[in-house]
C-alpha cells in the first residue's frame, strides 16, 4: 500500500497541466440533473473538465481511454460525513478520532482529525467516493465544530476546502447537549451568535491590531478569512459569557454568513424553528441536514431557500423526531423545489459513504411505487454529486462534469445506480488513483484455500 | 379407611405384609418444552394464479415465463404453461419476479423496535455472561414499525429474531411469521425449533471485562462457556436418568433447560462469532461438548475457512459489505459470500439491522457481481439460495418453506422488476397464501398500532 501511496505521490509530481486525456465512447452522466447521454465524450486538461457530453472533439495529442460499455460520471460526493475520521469504530483504541470531549466547541477544525491513509478512505475511493463533506461530532455542546470539505485522493493532501461549515445540532442531540430541552438549545445558539457579535464588536480590526502587536512573530499567519485567529487577542468582551474567547471568535464568520451553518434536525416542528432563526439572523447561511420530517414543511423549506443534505432512505420511526420518516421524503422536498441532496446522518457515518450510491437509485425505484414519490435517475445521481457540492458554495468547483469542474471522474462498469456496478477507474483533480485496499489484498490472499508450500502469511 | 380395607383384605390371604412389592418410582413426568405455543393460525387467501413470470423456486432453478399456483396458503404447483383453475385471482407476472419469501435469520426486530427508546430497548440481558433462560420472545414488542417496513420494502415473510450478543448465552431466538399480531404468540412459526444464540469475541468480554468481571479476555470467554457446558451436561444426565427411572423429579433450572435442549439436538445454535480463529475454537468446543452449531452469525471471516466450514456443515449468516466498524469486522472483505458459497457451504445474507432488513435483495446483488468480477459466476437463481432455501436451512424450517416446492407454505413475492436490482421492489406478498401487501392497494398494508394517528399514518414508507 505504501508503495502504491509513494507512486501516487511521485505522479502528482509531474505537472497536471502537462495532462489532457479524453474518455470516449461511455454512457455519460454529468451529475447535473441531466439524463446519461450514450456514446459521450470527457474531455480532461490540467486537472479539469474541458468539456463533456455527446459530440465532443478530442484535442490532438490527448491520451485516449475507451469507456466502450462502461458509464462515466462525476465522482460521488458525501453529502454529510465522517469520512477520514475513524479507522474502526469500537473498542480500537487510538484510531477513532469522532471524540469531542475536551473544552472547545464552535472553535474546533475537524481538518487535523482527518488521516487521508485511513482504510475508510481507500474503501470508498475503491468505489468511486471522490469527495466528502466532513462534519465534527458534536460533545458537550450544541456546537460541533467547523466542517471540512477533504477529497480520497491517494495522498496526504486531503483538503479541499477547511472550515467550510460550523455544525450544530438543535434536535434530540441539541437538546440532550443544552441540558434537556429545545428551548434551552436555542436560547445557547442565540446567546453564541450574541457573544460573537459582541466579540466581534470590541474585536479590534486587523489593520490596527497589527500597530499594537509588540512582535509580529507571534501573530498567527492568517491565509483563510474564516479562520477565527483574526480576532486578536486584546479582543474585549463584556464579563455575560458562556463560551470561550476562542468558540465565540468561531462563531464571527458564521454571523457574518462567510461561513455555512450545517443545523441538524429531524422533526418537522424544528425545522421551522430554524428557518426562523434565518429571519432573526438574515446572514446566516443555513443547510439543513437530516430533515426526516421535511416533507411535511416542503413548502416552507423551499420558500426560504435552504438546501437539505439528507438521509436517502430512513423510514423508520426511530425515534420521536422522526415519526413521519419515510423514504419518499427528499422526492417530495424535490418535487416542492427544495434543493435536496443526500448525506449520511449519524448513520455509519465513519464507513459506508459508498453506500449512497445504492440508496439513489433506490430512489429512483420509488418512481414506480404508487403513492410514493421517487426522484428522476439524472436527480438522484446530481444528489450525490452536484447537490452537494451546490449546497455548501462549491457547485462552481465540484461535483457535475461541467467544464471548469475539478477533475473528478468514475468510470463504472455499468449503471452507477445499481450497487452491483463497480469503480473501474476513478480520477481526482484528473489524477488515476490506485483502487486496492486491505479488503482486496485480503481477496487475493484467500481467493484459493487449498495449503500450498508455505502459509498464507507468505501471499503477498 | 380403605387403604386399611384392602391390606385386611390381603392378609386374609397371608400375603400383605411379605408378597408387598418395593414401592414403584413414580412414572416420570414431561416437563411442557412448549409453554408459550404458537397461536398463528394463517388468514384467508382466494387460488392466487400468477401468469408469466421469471420464476426463482429458491432450489437454484429459474423459469422463464412460469405459472405458478398457491391455494389453501401452500404452493400448489410452479410449472411453464399452466391452466389456471376456476375462480382463481389471475395476475399478470409478465416483466415481473416471483421468489420465495425473504427470510432475515438475525434480526432484532421486537426487542430492539423502533422507536429506539430506553423503555422499548429488551435486547441483551447483560448481567450475566450466560443468560439461557431468557427468551427472546419475551422481549418482542409485536407493535414494533418495523416488521411492516421489512414486509412491504424487503420482501421478508419470516425472521428469526434473537436476543443481543452481550453474552456468551444470549438466550433463545424465536422465528416469527412477519404477520401482524396482537401477541407474539400470534406470529411465532408453527413448529420452528427453538435457537440458542451464543457469541464469541469482543462483545461478552467488552460488557463483563469493564465491570471487573469475567469473562475479561477471548481466554475468559472461552473457559467461562466450557464451564457452562460442564454444568448442562451434568443437569441432562440428571433429568435423562430421571425420564428414564422416574422418581423424584429434579429441581428445574430454566438456563439448563435450554442447555440441554442443545445437547439434546432441539435447539440450534446461532453463533455470533466473526473471526475465523474464533469459529475453528467455537467447533472445536460444540465438539467437546456434543452439540452442533446450526450458523455462525456475522461471520466476516468465513471465507478464510470456507473449506472448514463446508466440512462441518455449517452455514455463515453475512453481510454483503459491512466492515471494519469494530476491530473483529476488520478483515471483512466483499466477496465473503461468494467465497463461502464456492467452497460449498452454506451461505446466508443477514441484516442485524432494521433498514438493511429492508434490502437484502441488494445486498445479495452486491456479493454476486463482486464474487462474479473475481471470477465465480453465480448465476440470480442460485444466488436466490442465500435468501430463502439457506436460512430456512440453518432454522430447521426448510421442510416448511424456503423454496416454492409444491405443498410448502405460499411464502412468495412478486417484485416489480429483478429482485437483483436497486430498481425493483416488492409489488404483492403473500404469506401462507394470504396476500398480506399490495402495493397498489393502501388497505393491503400493515400499520402499526404505534403509529395510528401519528404523523405519516398509513404512508407509503
Amino acid at each position: 500500500m505504501r508503495g502504491v501511496i509513494a507512486a501516487v505521490l511521485l505522479a502528482a509530481a509531474v505537472p497536471a497541466s502537462a495532462q489532457t486525456f479524453a474518455i470516449v465512447n461511455g454512457i455519460v452522466a454529468k451529475g447535473d440533473g441531466s439524463e446519461p447521454i450514450p456514446g459521450g465524450t470527457v474531455v480532461v486538461r490540467n486537472g479539469r473538465v474541458v468539456a463533456a457530453g455527446a459530440g465532443v472533439r478530442v484535442p490532438a495529442g490527448a491520451q485516449v481511454i475507451d469507456a466502450t460499455g462502461k458509464w462515466v460520471t462525476p465522482g460521488i460526493i458525501a453529502g454529510f460525513s465522517r469520512l477520514g475520521l475513524s479507522e474502526v469504530d469500537l473498542s480500537a483504541d487510538g484510531s477513532d478520532d469522532t471524540g469531542n470531549n475536551g473544552p472547545f466547541s464552535a472553535a474546533i477544525d475537524v481538518v487535523p482529525s482527518i488521516n487521508p491513509l485511513n482504510s475508510t478512505v481507500a474503501v470508498n475511493r475503491a468505489d468511486g467516493v471522490t469527495r466528502a463533506i466532513v462534519a465534527p461530532v458534536a460533545g458537550k455542546s450544541i456546537f460541533a465544530g467547523q466542517g471540512a470539505v477533504i477529497d480520497t485522493g491517494a495522498d496526504m493532501d486531503p483538503v479541499t476546502s477547511p472550515r467550510k461549515f460550523q455544525f450544530v445540532e438543535l434536535g434530540e442531540t441539541g437538546k440532550d447537549k443544552a441540558g434537556g430541552s429545545r428551548s434551552s438549545a436555542h436560547a445557547l445558539f442565540r446567546n453564541a451568535l450574541r457573544e460573537a457579535a459582541e466579540l466581534r464588536r470590541y474585536a479590534a480590526p486587523i489593520s490596527a491590531a497589527r500597530g499594537d502587536t509588540p512582535d509580529e512573530r507571534e501573530r498567527p499567519v492568517i491565509r483563510n478569512p474564516n479562520e477565527s485567529r483574526i480576532y486578536g487577542p486584546d479582543a474585549r468582551r463584556s464579563e455575560d459569557v458562556l463560551l470561550t474567547r476562542f468558540d465565540a471568535a468561531a462563531l464571527v464568520p458564521v454571523l457574518q454568513g462567510r461561513q455555512y451553518l450545517l443545523v441538524h434536525v429531524e422533526r418537522a416542528s424544528d425545522i421551522l424553528q430554524v428557518l426562523a432563526l434565518k429571519r432573526d439572523f438574515p446572514a446566516l447561511k443555513i443547510v439543513l441536514v437530516g430533515a426526516s420530517e421535511g416533507w411535511t414543511v416542503a413548502d416552507r423549506i423551499a420558500r426560504a431557500g435552504v438546501p437539505v443534505i439528507a438521509s436517502a432512505v430512513n423510514d423508520l420511526p426511530a425515534s420521536f423526531e422522526q415519526l413521519a420518516a419515510t423514504q419518499s421524503n427528499v422526492g417530495r422536498m424535490r418535487a416542492a423545489g427544495v434543493n435536496v441532496s443526500i448525506g449520511l446522518i449519524d448513520d455509519n457515518d465513519t464507513r459506508y459513504v459508498f453506500e449512497e450510491r445504492q440508496y439513489a437509485g433506490n430512489l429512483v425505484a420509488l418512481t414506480k411505487i404508487p403513492g410514493a414519490t421517487g426522484v428522476s435517475w439524472g436527480d438522484a445521481l446530481a444528489m450525490i454529486t452536484s447537490k452537494p457540492a451546490q449546497a455548501i458554495g462549491l457547485g462552481g468547483e465540484l461535483g457535475s462534469l461541467a467544464p471548469g469542474r475539478r477533475a473528478d471522474l468514475v468510470i463504472w462498469s455499468g449503471d452507477p445506480l445499481e450497487g452491483s456496478s463497480a469503480a473501474e477507474q476513478v480520477y481526482i483533480d484528473g489524477i488515476r488513483q490506485p483502487l486496492d485496499t486491505h479488503q482486496t489484498r485480503l481477496r487475493d490472499r484467500y481467493r484459493y484455500l487449498p495449503r500450498r508450500d508455505l502459509p498464507e502469511a507468505y501471499r503477498h | 379407611m380403605r387403604l386399611g380395607g384392602v391390606c385386611a383384605a390381603a392378609l386374609a390371604l397371608g400375603a400383605c405384609a411379605s408378597m408387598q412389592p418395593k414401592p414403584k418410582p413414580a412414572a416420570p413426568i414431561r416437563i411442557n418444552e412448549d409453554p408459550y405455543p404458537s397461536t398463528y393460525e394463517r388468514y384467508p387467501g382466494v387460488p392466487t394464479f400468477i401468469r408469466g413470470a421469471t420464476i426463482f423456486d429458491g432450489d437454484g432453478h429459474r423459469l422463464e415465463r412460469g405459472d405458478i399456483l398457491i391455494a389453501d396458503g401452500v404452493v400448489k404447483a410452479v410449472e411453464p404453461n399452466l391452466m389456471a383453475p376456476e375462480g382463481a385471482t389471475v395476475i399478470d407476472g409478465t416483466g415481473k419476479w416471483v421468489t420465495p419469501g425473504i427470510i432475515d435469520i438475525h434480526s432484532h426486530l421486537g426487542d430492539y423496535p423502533s422507536p429506539g427508546v430506553q423503555a422499548l430497548s429488551d435486547g441483551n440481558e447483560a448481567t450475566s455472561p450466560a443468560r439461557p433462560e431468557v427468551w427472546a420472545e419475551h422481549s418482542v414488542w409485536p407493535q414494533d414499525p418495523g416488521f411492516s417496513r421489512a414486509l412491504i420494502n424487503g420482501g421478508v415473510t419470516t425472521l428469526q429474531v434473537l436476543p443481543g450478543s452481550a453474552n456468551l448465552f444470549g438466550g433463545r431466538s424465536v422465528v416469527l411469521k412477519n404477520v401482524p399480531a396482537r401477541t407474539t404468540q400470534g406470529m411465532k412459526f408453527p413448529g420452528a425449533p427453538y435457537g440458542l444464540k451464543m457469541a464469541c469475541g469482543e462483545n461478552p468480554k467488552r460488557v463483563y471485562g469493564s465491570k471487573g468481571n469475567m469473562p475479561q479476555t477471548r481466554m475468559g470467554n472461552i473457559a467461562y462457556a466450557r464451564a457452562v457446558w460442564i454444568k448442562a451436561q451434568a443437569y441432562k444426565r440428571k433429568w435423562d436418568k430421571y425420564y428414564r427411572n422416574g422418581g423424584d423429579m429434579p429441581e428445574r433450572d430454566l438456563a439448563m433447560e435450554t442447555l440441554k435442549g442443545v445437547l439434546d439436538g432441539k435447539i440450534l445454535i446461532h453463533n455470533h462469532c466473526y473471526r475465523a480463529d474464533e469459529m475453528a475454537i467455537m467447533i472445536d468446543m460444540s465438539k467437546e461438548f456434543g452439540y452442533k452449531i446450526a450458523a455462525f452469525h456475522h461471520a466476516v471471516e468465513s471465507y478464510k475457512i470456507a473449506d472448514i466450514l463446508a466440512r462441518e456443515g455449517i452455514c455463515s449468516a453475512m453481510w454483503a459489505d459491512w466492515y471494519g466498524f469494530k476491530m473483529e469486522a476488520y478483515d471483512a472483505i466483499k466477496e465473503n459470500i461468494p467465497f463461502v458459497h464456492n467452497s460449498g457451504a452454506c451461505a446466508i445474507v443477514h441484516s442485524d439491522d432494521p433498514n438493511g432488513i429492508q434490502r437484502l435483495n441488494q445486498e445479495a446483488a452486491k456479493a454476486l457481481a463482486d464474487g462474479r468480477r473475481a471470477g465465480i459466476n453465480i448465476s440470480e437463481e442460485v444466488a436466490w439460495e442465500w435468501l430463502s432455501r439457506n436460512p430456512a436451512k440453518a432454522l430447521g424450517i426448510l421442510d416448511k418453506t424456503g423454496t416454492l416446492a409444491v405443498g410448502k407454505m405460499a411464502d412468495v413475492v412478486l417484485w416489480n422488476g429483478d429482485p437483483f436490482s436497486d430498481y425493483s421492489r416488492p409489488e404483492r406478498v403473500w404469506i401462507d397464501g394470504a396476500e398480506m401487501y399490495d402495493a397498489n392497494n393502501p388497505k393491503k398494508r400493515p400499520v402499526s398500532d404505534f403509529e395510528l394517528g401519528q404523523p405519516g399514518e398509513g404512508d407509503v414508507k
